[in-house]
């Protein structure tokens, strides 16, 4: 059924019905207006657009790429550590560091930020208020753990301002194997920054503090680069940009003079023990070997130490951190005699035959001094002297010498200055002489002291590496090279120069052959079949302070000090090699330590010779067949 | 009384202007939502559009007198929907404005349709006047009327639809005649409210105030919508990035990019051209529904069609103004553009308001 249009006249259910007042004309002005207003509303919008795309594009289009481009350092990794073999002693493992843009970081965020990643909450406000400019990173976590990184990726809503980027940082061997030499590194110190060495670093910047790491920072440092991302909101990354990225530079490889076969035998000689070991080349300085004991694990600060691994490190009494080679300084006890020896010879003192007779003990000055052996040596020359280690025979050749002379040798064998070794933080250790006391305790030089000084105690003082440097160079007939760590031909070149007698060497270092092939106090450190020269010596501990702590703590330190020094072969040495065992009571517990290393050294020698005449021989033997004109096998 | 549909019914040029403006907000949104887990809203957005067109179609061939004749039914059931949102409504960005459908997903945002009600409600008390000039009684009366709903949207609080309703409420106000003198107390009184609405209004509104009037204070917070959305927009420049090479919108700088700022996402894509062609078309579909007002065989429907070009006026003054920093920021959707179903269906109810007028323009 169609229903016909509604007539409103006529339907009274129609709303509005037809009046007078319903024709719309009365409206048409007010309908003009409106559409005035509305091309006013539209010009009004398009003039807003107008303002921000037209007069001012370039403003909103820098704003715009600011937003989305943004730089992230590109880490560069510190250069390996190499020995002497090219062998990698640390290297770097991948892993990830924690980013902190302070552009978009909101404060409240520190405190669910150090709680979920494990800070410190006071050290991460105090680098987040630190100065510099905003847009650069600030490194907030190193080695972040699978925890670590599942946290900032589930948080990249909440925490827009943590990035995370790839790292190469150190891994060090294991047990504290080399650490004192290679060291450590760390986030560079407020205080560092503030030195001149450390001029070029900034904030946040990983640097070497200790050892090695330190010395050649700058070499291993590399460069970090820089690399372009564009980035959405949230701070993640969507593209990352070929150009305009700076690649880092990683830091040059260092090339030590330590070989690892060696450093291996001196660290597991030195297991339980505390003191140190140094193995050198008197040819040129190069350090083989460097060991002291006890020892740390370097890899605990990378990145940041724990503070309850510091406070074990700093408890330990033994002082772990503490490079006993180049900053234990000890008397030398007997192991100075060589030097005495060669000191009176040199002066005319003695000759090689001069007599001295050894009851046991010697009437010096009015005070009785004992020797070691207190049956006595009977009559005694200078061979068996340094044999025998005769302290009756020393106490008697010193005291004719005097102190003064005592005191030039020995400084000019290069005691009481630091040797110059390539490793932050050397002692040069102290030398007594009338002048010294003069100046230190202002006090006469007694002459009652001169004896003592000649059986390498009292207040002598050498540390592991000066003795190695001293004997070394007299071994090498009178000439001192600096020991050094990095392979380098200009420090290997720098020699001190002494013209001894070569006589006189002879003398000493056949006393020192003795020591050990004649039955002498080093006898049980013989290596058959090589000319092995070496001494013991005993020593007290020569820092008053800490013998003064030991006894009031009871402590057993106030047993000796063992030392042992030896080289090998007698003439044109190859190797000297030093021990220090703390509280090891008698140098001869020292002996094996040295002679294990040394023997180490000719062991591998001969392995090495060995293989190249095999390979010489099979060379030749190749060069034969092909004389035969048999086809060519293919290189490759 | 219904007829059937025939094609010069219709408002052709008025629908061709809508359904291309419709076009570019699917493109858009397409654009800025690439790569996002909202990705689907694209074609949503273009089901919503039909869904609109069916809808305009239900409406036109039935008179609108039908539905002024209903406006006292459709006053009460409005009112007592937005009161209901309260209960059922779940919140969103600290608003309660959606109802969920039963399960489908669908979210209604019953303060779009009221939209409608409020046009119809404002034309059937004017015309039932039956005057040329409106005493302040009667628009007091009126006036009452509107912002009881409006005052249950604001306290949702949405603030940009609840001008919305003021704007229709206006500009009936303004065609029924109203003396000057109570033009200016209504003025002075609303400037008189100002500080009392300042006093009421939410932190974040008030942030919001502060930020437009100046917006580089405190970037990262109430100001960071508008700065992001003018660097969108003037980074575009005059020929634009792009489609889907918008910077701002594609890496999320833009607050959502696909609804209450999507001519920002547009004028960064298609610069001050695009922007231009695009009001352009809104300048002409508000122009032609006036024209609508001025062709309608009596008063209602006068009423109606110059009630639909105030909502939808005020709709694009409101956001389009917001994105270029020249209002402040409130959240309500530009129409036939921005992504929602609510928005596009209300805007279409209200294009077959406006056709349904049209059709009846020979009755007299």
């Amino acid at each position: 059924m169609i229903v016909p249009p509604a007539d409103r006249n006529t339907d009274p259910n129609f709303p509005g019905q037809p009046q007078l007042h319903d024709d719309t004309r009365f409206a048409a002005g007010k309908i003009a207006i409106f559409q005035y207003a509305t091309v006013i509303i539209f010009l009004f919008l398009i003039s807003g657009f107008w303002r921000l795309q037209i007069q001012s594009p370039e403003i909103y289009a820098e704003k715009a790429e600011q937003n989305r481009i943004k730089s992230r350092p590109l880490l560069a990794p510190r250069g390996r550590i190499l020995d002497r073999d090219g062998r990698v002693i640390v290297a770097n493992h991948v892993s990830s560091t924690l980013l902190l843009t302070r552009e978009n970081m909101k404060p409240e965020d520190l405190k669910p930020i150090a709680e979920g990643l494990d800070l410190n909450l006071p050290d991460l406000q105090a680098k987040a208020a630190r100065g510099g400019p905003k847009y650069r990173a600030i490194r907030l976590k190193e080695e972040l753990s699978p925890a670590d990184l599942a946290f900032v990726n589930s948080h990249r809503d909440v925490f827009p301002e943590l990035d995370i980027i790839s790292s190469q940082p150190r891994l060090y061997p294991q047990d504290g194997m080399m650490a004192h030499v290679i060291g450590y590194t760390g986030e560079v110190t407020q205080a560092e920054l503030d030195s001149t060495d450390f001029a070029k670093y900034k904030q946040g910047d990983i640097v070497g503090q200790f050892g090695i790491e330190r010395q050649y920072n700058d070499a291993l440092t590399g460069t970090d680069g820089q690399q372009r991302v564009e980035v959405d909101n949230r701070g993640q990354v969507r593209e990352e940009f070929k150009d305009g990225t700076i690649p880092a530079v990683a830091g040059k490889d260092l090339q030590l003079t330590i070989d690892l076969d060696l450093q291996a035998v001196a660290e597991i000689a030195m297991d339980g023990k505390n003191g140190a070991v140094v193995a050198l080349d008197p040819r040129n300085g190069e350090i083989l070997a460097m060991v002291s004991r006890p020892t740390f694990d370097p890899n605990k600060f990378v990145g940041h130490i724990k503070a309850s691994d510091w406070n074990a490190i700093n408890a330990n009494p033994d002082h772990p951190l503490m490079n006993r080679a180049i900053q234990a300084q000890f008397a030398p006890g007997s192991t100075f005699k060589p030097v005495v020896a060669l000191a009176a010879l040199e002066t005319g003192t003695i000759d090689e035959n001069t007599p001295v007779h050894c009851p046991g003990y010697v009437v010096l000055y009015g005070h009785t001094y004992h020797c070691w052996e207190k049956k006595g040596h009977g009559t005694v020359s200078l061979h068996n002297g340094i044999v025998h280690s005769c302290d009756v025979y020393f106490y008697t050749v010193g005291s004719r010498m005097g102190i003064d002379d005592l005191a030039l040798y020995a400084k000019m064998v290069g005691f009481g200055q630091p040797t110059g070794v390539d490793l932050p933080g050397e002692v040069s250790g102290g030398v007594p002489s009338p002048e010294e006391v003069l100046h230190t305790y202002h006090r006469k030089w007694y002459a009652g002291e001169t004896p003592s000084v000649a059986i390498g105690q009292g207040d002598l003082k050498v540390t592991p590496i000066q003795l190695a440097r001293a004997i070394g160079g007299i071994a090498m007939g009178g000439v001192w090279h600096v020991p050094h760590l990095v392979k380098n031909d200009a420090i290997a070149a720098k020699t001190t120069i002494w013209p001894v007698d070569p006589k006189h060497v002879q003398d000493v270092v056949d006393g020192m052959w003795g020591c050990i092939n004649e039955a002498g106090t080093g006898a049980q450190s013989v290596i058959p079949g090589l000319d092995f020269c070496g001494k013991t010596g005993s020593a007290q501990l020569a820092s008053v302070d800490v013998a003064k702590a030991a006894a009031a703590n009871h402590e057993t330190g106030l047993k000796d000090n063992a030392w042992f020094v030896g080289f090998a072969p007698r003439r044109n040495p190859e190797i000297v090699v030093v021990a220090l065992f703390e509280h090891g009571v008698h140098g001869n517990l020292a002996g094996p330590i040295v002679r294990d290393v040394v023997k180490a050294y000719f062991d591998k020698k001969t392995r090495i010779q060995t293989w190249l005449q095999q390979k010489t021989a099979v060379t030749a033997g190749l060069a034969k067949v092909s004389t035969l004109d048999l086809p060519q096998p293919a290189h490759n | 009384m219904s007829r059937t549909l025939a094609p010069r019914d219709i408002d052709w040029t008025l629908l061709i202007i809508v359904l291309l403006i419709c076009a570019v907000g699917v493109l858009q949104i397409y654009s800025a939502t690439l790569g996002t887990e909202s990705h689907s809203s694209w074609w949503k957005q273009i089901f919503y559009i039909a869904g609109g067109l069916v809808l305009m179609w239900i409406v036109i061939p039935s008179d609108y007198h039908a539905f002024l004749h209903h406006v006292p039914l459709m006053y009460l059931g409005g009112t007592v929907a937005l009161l209901g949102t309260f209960v059922l409504g779940e919140q969103t960005f600290g608003s309660r404005r959606w109802i969920p459908i039963g399960h489908t997903g669908i979210h209604l945002q019953v303060s779009e349709f009221v939209k409608l009600v409020i046009i119809l409600l404002v034309a059937r008390f004017l015309t039932d006047l039956k005057k040329d000039d409106l005493e302040l009684g009667e628009m007091l009366k009126l006036a009452g009327l509107v912002l009881v709903p409006a005052a249950l949207v604001l306290a949702q609080p949405d603030l940009g639809t609840a001008l919305t309703y003021v704007a229709v409420l206006a500009g009936g106000i303004f065609i029924a005649g109203l003396h000057w003198k109570y033009i200016a107390i209504v003025v002075l009184g609303a400037a008189l409210m100002i500080p009392v609405g300042l006093h009421f209004a939410k932190d974040y509104q008030r942030a919001r105030l502060t930020s437009f009037l100046d917006s580089d204070q405190d970037p990262q917070g109430a100001g960071y919508q508008v700065l992001q959305s003018k660097t969108a927009i003037g980074s575009g420049g005059m020929f634009g990035k792009g489609v889907t090479k918008g910077t701002q919108a594609q890496l999320h700088f833009l607050p959502v990019p696909g609804k209450d700022f999507i001519f920002s996402a547009f004028a960064e894509e298609h610069g001050f051209v695009g922007v231009v062609v695009v009001l352009a078309l809104y300048f002409v579909m508000i122009m032609r529904i006036v024209q609508n007002a001025q062709t309608a065989p009596e008063r209602a429907g006068m009423y109606i069609c110059m009630g639909v070009a105030a909502l939808l006026l005020s709709h694009i003054l409101i956001n389009v103004g917001m994105v270029a920093g020249l209002m402040p920021v409130t959240g309500i959707p530009l129409p036939f553009m921005s992504a929602g179903g609510s928005s596009i269906w209300t805007s279409f109810l209200a294009l077959g308001l406006v056709n349904n007028v049209r059709l009846r323009r020979f009755v007299n």
